[in-house]
């Protein structure tokens, strides 16, 4: 498969503290990767840089062969290709669900308004909130909010969808329902890279894991691997720090 | 530009004593304002419904009624319908004082209920009785959104004070005026260094207060 | 009261409220571009711009609207620059608006998280785009409450243009006491003219604060 990103040396400082220390990786297109590792490692800061919003201090990242940094003219267009989820999920206060789901495709891809409302109306279909279409944020839980996000973010055709913690502001009830729409998303073959902390969905939907800690890339490899037979101290240390047993 | 007239024998000392008219108007207002207002506020939380209502009419006309009405209601009105002769200095008080007090009460009002239910809860079942969670947990807080507020109060009722001179107080703009008129053959121009000195003093007079309030309510905050 | 008085009173008043309407609200349509252009350059950080955004917000957030007036209508043509008393009138309140209204709209787009903007970014949407389709609605529905305060204050300090020799109400009232001494009459229908001039918009006004507020929070 071809490669889609590729971050070469990533650095990455908040006055003294490195946040990202010559960090490489790559992604091939349909790939799911999910990162893990301890809060402050540097996870979310990586996928902020994916999406041009964090500035970086050396290395690059490379989409589909176009260099993105924070300077660049055509920004905009960068950021058409990458979608990105948040925690809080930040749907628009002043819009109403299917205004949030067509307001960039309309506004920033200037997409033909049939299209772009059929295809709206399809995908709050599939991820079952027809019956929310002229709800606004306020009016919908947790959960709902974050689906919206999920397919506001589909609406541009993103090559790369990036998930920041998508699940760490949710009530637990509400966990699964939005995971379910990610793992739908993994098996009709989207490239994503996620970061969670839900290990048990991570080993559902990774095709590959790796483990971050102080800037780098510690361990890495396919989620059978890597959580029955993790090679790293740190990373057996990270795995045990959510078990009970013993 | 007219500067020069300022520098003529007392002219700003003359200035000066007519800006501490205002001043002394707009503290001994807001000294009665906080008092009474926090009565009023504290009384607007306790839920009796008639006096609630009354509360609520006198916020609602102090909220509509230009400062200057209330001025010309009370200078002229008074005088003609009780027949007491008040003076305009005693008039304007009443008036800033009546003004001050619905604004600070309101800001008591508002204060007490940005308390969260949980506060008082949290507090009870730690074991304090009701008169140390006044005193340790509810006040404090209170007092920490109230002072920069109340501060800012001050400077209103500064500005406010300028309207005075529209029922014949000799206060800063009237000195003002009287000093142009003084010397409208030799200095022609003085309106512009005499009302630009005195929007400078009110300046003076009003932004460190405004600058102290800002800076504790961002100290405060949380 | 005498109604007869009432009745021969009555056209001034009327003449009297729609000037100071007129003048009120175009000053206050000023203030309004005024608060949003100097709360943009504010929370933009334009360099040198910022400066005397700040500069004047403090500059007219800390001085009288009358000392203000009176240093434009007298002072000001000392030095050539010649205004109708209206000019003065509209521009006085616009510019002592503007200070308020810049305030306002400052702290509503401060209210607005990084992370929104973020978003917003993240679906490729130019910085303008940003502004315009999301920070710029949101903050405006979060200053609403404030922008209702500061339009019934402005409203309210209408009343000081009777001093620039302006014929407003208070002119009207101050002079018909002055002439005929009917000061019962001439202060009830002062009163009254006010209740028209701001109690519908303090009705409408807590209207739309319930409306924001819901819209924005959904509380």
């Amino acid at each position: 498969m071809e490669e889609i990103l590729r971050v070469n040396g990533l650095s990455k400082k908040y006055e003294d503290l490195t946040v990202l220390d010559q960090l490489s990786m790559s992604v091939r297109s349909g790939e799911v990767v999910v990162i893990v590792g301890p809060s402050g490692c540097g996870k979310s800061t990586l996928l902020r840089t994916l999406n041009a919003l964090e500035s970086i201090d050396g290395g690059e990242v490379v989409l589909e062969g176009e260099v993105i940094n924070p300077g660049n003219k055509n920004l905009s267009r960068v950021r058409e290709k990458v979608g990105m989820v948040f925690q809080s999920y930040e749907l628009f206060p002043h819009k109403t669900v299917f205004q949030n789901l067509t307001l960039a495709p309309l506004k920033v891809m200037k997409a033909d308004k049939k299209e772009t409302e059929k295809e709206a109306l399809a995908l709050l279909e599939r991820v079952g909130l027809s019956s929310k279409k002229n709800s606004y944020p306020r009016q919908l839980s947790g959960g709902q909010k974050q689906r919206v996000a999920i397919i506001r973010a589909l609406m541009m055709h993103p090559e790369l969808l990036l998930l920041d913690e998508i699940t760490a502001a949710l009530d637990p009830e509400m966990v699964k329902e939005v995971l379910d729409v990610v793992l739908s998303l993994a098996k009709e073959g989207r490239t994503m890279i996620i970061v969670t902390h839900e290990l048990q969905f991570a080993k559902a939907v990774a095709d590959r894991m790796i483990f971050i800690d102080g800037g780098r890339i510690i361990e890495e490899g396919p989620p059978k691997e890597f959580f029955e037979h993790p090679r790293t101290d740190r990373l057996k240390k990270f795995l045990h720090s959510f078990s009970y047993e013993e | 530009m007219g500067f020069e007239v300022l520098l003529k024998g007392n002219n700003i000392i003359r200035l000066l004593e007519g800006l501490a008219v205002a001043l002394k108007i707009s503290m001994i207002s807001v000294l009665i304002s906080i008092v009474l207002g926090t009565a009023c506020g504290v009384l607007m939380n306790m839920k009796i419904p008639v006096l609630k209502q009354l509360l609520r009419i006198y916020l609602e006309i102090v909220r509509i009624m230009p400062q200057m009405v209330l001025l010309f209601l009370v200078y002229f009105g008074a005088t003609k319908a009780m027949g007491i002769n008040l003076s305009a200095e005693t008039a304007s008080i009443i008036v800033f004082t009546f003004w001050g007090t619905a604004e600070m009460s309101d800001l008591v009002r508002g204060s007490l209920k940005a308390i969260p239910l949980i506060q008082y809860e949290s507090s009870l079942s730690l074991g304090l009785s009701r008169f140390q969670m006044y005193l340790y947990i509810i006040i404090p807080q209170i007092i920490r959104r109230m002072i920069p507020l109340s501060i800012n109060l001050i400077t209103r009722m500064i500005k406010t004070t300028s309207l005075v001179m529209m029922i014949g107080i000799v206060e800063v703009l009237k000195v003002g005026q009287q000093i142009i008129e003084a010397n409208r053959k030799t200095a022609p121009n003085a309106a512009f260094g005499v009302f630009l000195t005195i929007f400078i003093l009110y300046f003076i007079a009003c932004w460190p207060i405004s600058c102290l309030s800002k800076y504790l309510e961002k100290k405060w905050e949380n | 009261m005498d109604a007869e008085v009432l009745r021969s009173y009555l056209p001034g008043y009327a003449e009297a409220f729609f000037l100071t309407i007129r003048i009120g609200w175009i000053g206050i349509a000023l203030s309004f571009g005024i608060g949003i252009l100097t709360a943009f350059v504010s929370y933009y950080k334009v360099p040198v711009l910022k400066r005397i955004a700040g500069v004047y917000v403090e500059l007219f957030r800390n001085t009288p609207l009358l000392v203000q007036l009176f240093f434009i209508y007298f002072g000001l043509p000392k030095i050539g620059f010649s205004l109708s008393a209206e000019a003065c009138g509209i521009i006085g309140l616009g510019l002592l608006g503007g200070s308020y209204m810049s305030e306002s709209f400052r702290s509503g787009l401060d209210a607005i998280s990084k992370v929104q903007t973020e978003s917003a970014l993240a679906l490729g949407m130019t910085n303008f785009q940003v502004f315009w389709l999301i920070v710029f609605p949101e903050a405006l529905s979060l200053s609403v409450p404030a922008i209702v305060a500061n339009v019934i204050f402005l409203l309210k300090e209408t009343s000081v243009f009777s001093a620039i020799s302006l014929m407003d109400l208070m002119f009207t009232a101050k002079d018909l006491i002055g002439l005929y001494y009917n000061t019962t009459e001439a202060l009830f229908l002062l009163v009254l003219f006010y209740i028209l001039m701001l109690l519908p918009v303090s009705l409408i006004g807590s209207i739309a604060e319930k409306r924001a507020r819901y819209k924005m929070l959904g509380v």
